[in-house]
């Protein structure tokens, strides 16, 4: 963002906007989802779609950013518009996980807040080391791009582990996982 | 006679560890405080010296000086080593200045040179309304201010075509240069808006890890620059031009020509030459900084 809009405070500003308002949608459609037939399957597809559509970041942030900053001249808005266009939809798609996890989580309305509890604990402490992580060690050891490409293979990874352990779970017990998906 | 040097000694110990933790605010009287989006701004005097201090972490940082006597005389080594472009482009017409402080510079280019058109870029409102009230700045029809981000303003000014013949990076944060303001990229988009015999001015810290980094960056841009230290400042400043450098022999005998105009600014123009190095002295080996690159926050710490 940088390079075309400055490192003035309404950047950052844009930038923590739009992760914040494509979360809460994320949270929203994510809850909304899991009331329709939850599958571990589905909930796999989120981080693999997560990590395409994180893929533009990478390969298309110049030919995004450029004309923004042709056709806006406020860095404010330009920083805005970009980041609507960069991380709208991937940041929504990572919003979708947690209230989806919980879904798939909870068996009883009794632990159904000891779960919640558990899946809030795990992804803002997940949040911090990697804000820990990126801001103190990565960016000096890799480049930015290495990192972001880091992240999709990490989404990718999650992704084929939750589907291939549900396929597995499938496979060697058919009425446990046939329960999940009724409830 | 040993316990009087004794005493000789303390005291002129004490005295050094009393500048070097007082710097800035003892004994001086604050004239203004101005808070801005980016840090506390205060304007302190001290005597007939007024300075403008940025409020920031490790410590206050006096960003430019005043002698209240003589307004026209630079109070700094490297505000008068920012002169130096003038060997390489002796009557700029088109002059950028990136970061105004006090605006020191800008005034004093444009009372040297009064066709010129300045063009100067701050991103705090906050630092040219006090360089207004305290420092007698002043915009003209020759010199204006833009309050943008250097990077975005060098990057439409590219696009747009527009070329410079004397451009002053001078542009400091909360405590060095913003790190998109230090790479490659950033460079390549200064070098756009370069008229084939502009002069580069870039101030610098001669004492930083940056050092090296940012040595080895302008090398892979611009090939050779002119590292312009002098000992009474902590500063460095890197001075370049799209072509090959010129002799020293052209450098000396311009700064006889210009040298007796910078002299009610207090600038020894005719010491510079010798100063001008293109020695390497830094680490070839250290990376580029490049916008994929360059962990400012990182370096600064050590």
């Amino acid at each position: 963002m940088a390079p075309y809009f400055g490192g003035s405070l309404s950047v950052w500003g844009s930038i923590i906007t739009i992760f914040m308002v494509a979360l809460s949608i994320g949270y929203l459609l994510g809850g909304k989802l899991s009331t329709r037939n939850p599958s571990p399957v589905t909930y796999g597809m989120f981080f693999i779609a997560a990590a395409i559509f994180s893929l533009p970041i990478i390969l298309f942030a110049d030919n995004i950013m450029r004309p923004i900053f042709m056709a806006i001249e406020d860095p404010r808005y330009g920083s805005l518009l970009a980041s609507i266009l960069l991380y709208l939809v991937p940041t929504s798609i990572l919003g979708m996980i947690s209230p989806y996890s919980i879904r798939l989580l909870v068996q009883t309305q009794e632990h159904s807040g000891h779960m919640a509890g558990m899946l809030f604990f795990i992804s803002t402490m997940g949040s911090a080391a990697g804000t820990l992580g990126t801001s103190f060690y990565f960016v000096l050891w890799f480049e930015v791009n290495q990192i972001l490409w880091g992240s999709v293979a990490a989404l990718l990874a999650a992704g084929c582990v939750v589907l291939l352990a549900s396929y597995m779970l499938e496979k060697s017990a058919p009425q446990g996982s046939a329960k999940a998906t009724a409830k | 006679m040993r316990s009087e040097n004794k005493l000789l000694s303390f005291s002129v110990v004490t005295a050094v560890l009393t500048a070097l933790i007082f710097p800035v605010l003892v004994n001086a009287q604050v004239l203004h405080e101005e808070r801005s989006v980016y840090r506390d701004i205060t304007v302190a005097q001290n005597g007939n010296r007024r300075c403008l201090v940025f409020n920031v972490l490790r410590g206050d940082r006096n960003q430019t000086c005043l002698d209240m006597n003589d307004k026209d005389r630079l109070v700094f080594t490297y505000t008068k080593m920012s002169f130096a472009g003038l060997l390489l482009t002796p009557s700029p017409k088109n002059i950028l200045v990136a970061g105004l402080g006090g605006g020191t510079i800008p005034m004093a280019m444009n009372e040297l040179f009064p066709d010129a058109t300045i063009d100067i870029v701050e991103i705090d409102q906050a630092v040219v309304n006090v360089a207004k009230d305290y420092f007698f700045f002043e915009e003209n029809e020759k010199m204006k201010v833009s309050i943008n981000d250097a990077r975005v303003f060098v990057k439409r000014a590219g696009i747009l075509g527009k070329k410079y013949d004397y451009i002053i990076l001078d542009a400091f944060g909360g405590d060095y240069i913003p790190e998109h303001l230090l790479t490659q990229e950033f460079l390549e988009e200064v070098k756009l808006i370069m008229s084939p015999d502009a002069v580069l001015v870039a101030n610098t810290f001669s004492t930083s890890r940056f050092y090296d980094h940012e040595s080895v960056t302008y090398q892979q841009v611009f090939n050779e620059f002119f590292n312009f230290k002098l000992p009474s400042s902590g500063n460095r400043i890197i001075m370049t031009q799209l072509g090959p450098l010129p002799p020293r022999g052209t450098l000396a005998s311009a700064a006889q020509q210009i040298a007796p105009s910078l002299e009610k600014y207090g600038v020894p123009l005719l010491e510079y030459p010798n100063k001008l190095s293109t020695r390497v002295d830094w680490d070839m080996s250290r990376r580029v900084l490049t916008d994929q690159y360059a962990p400012a926050n990182l370096l600064r710490e050590n």
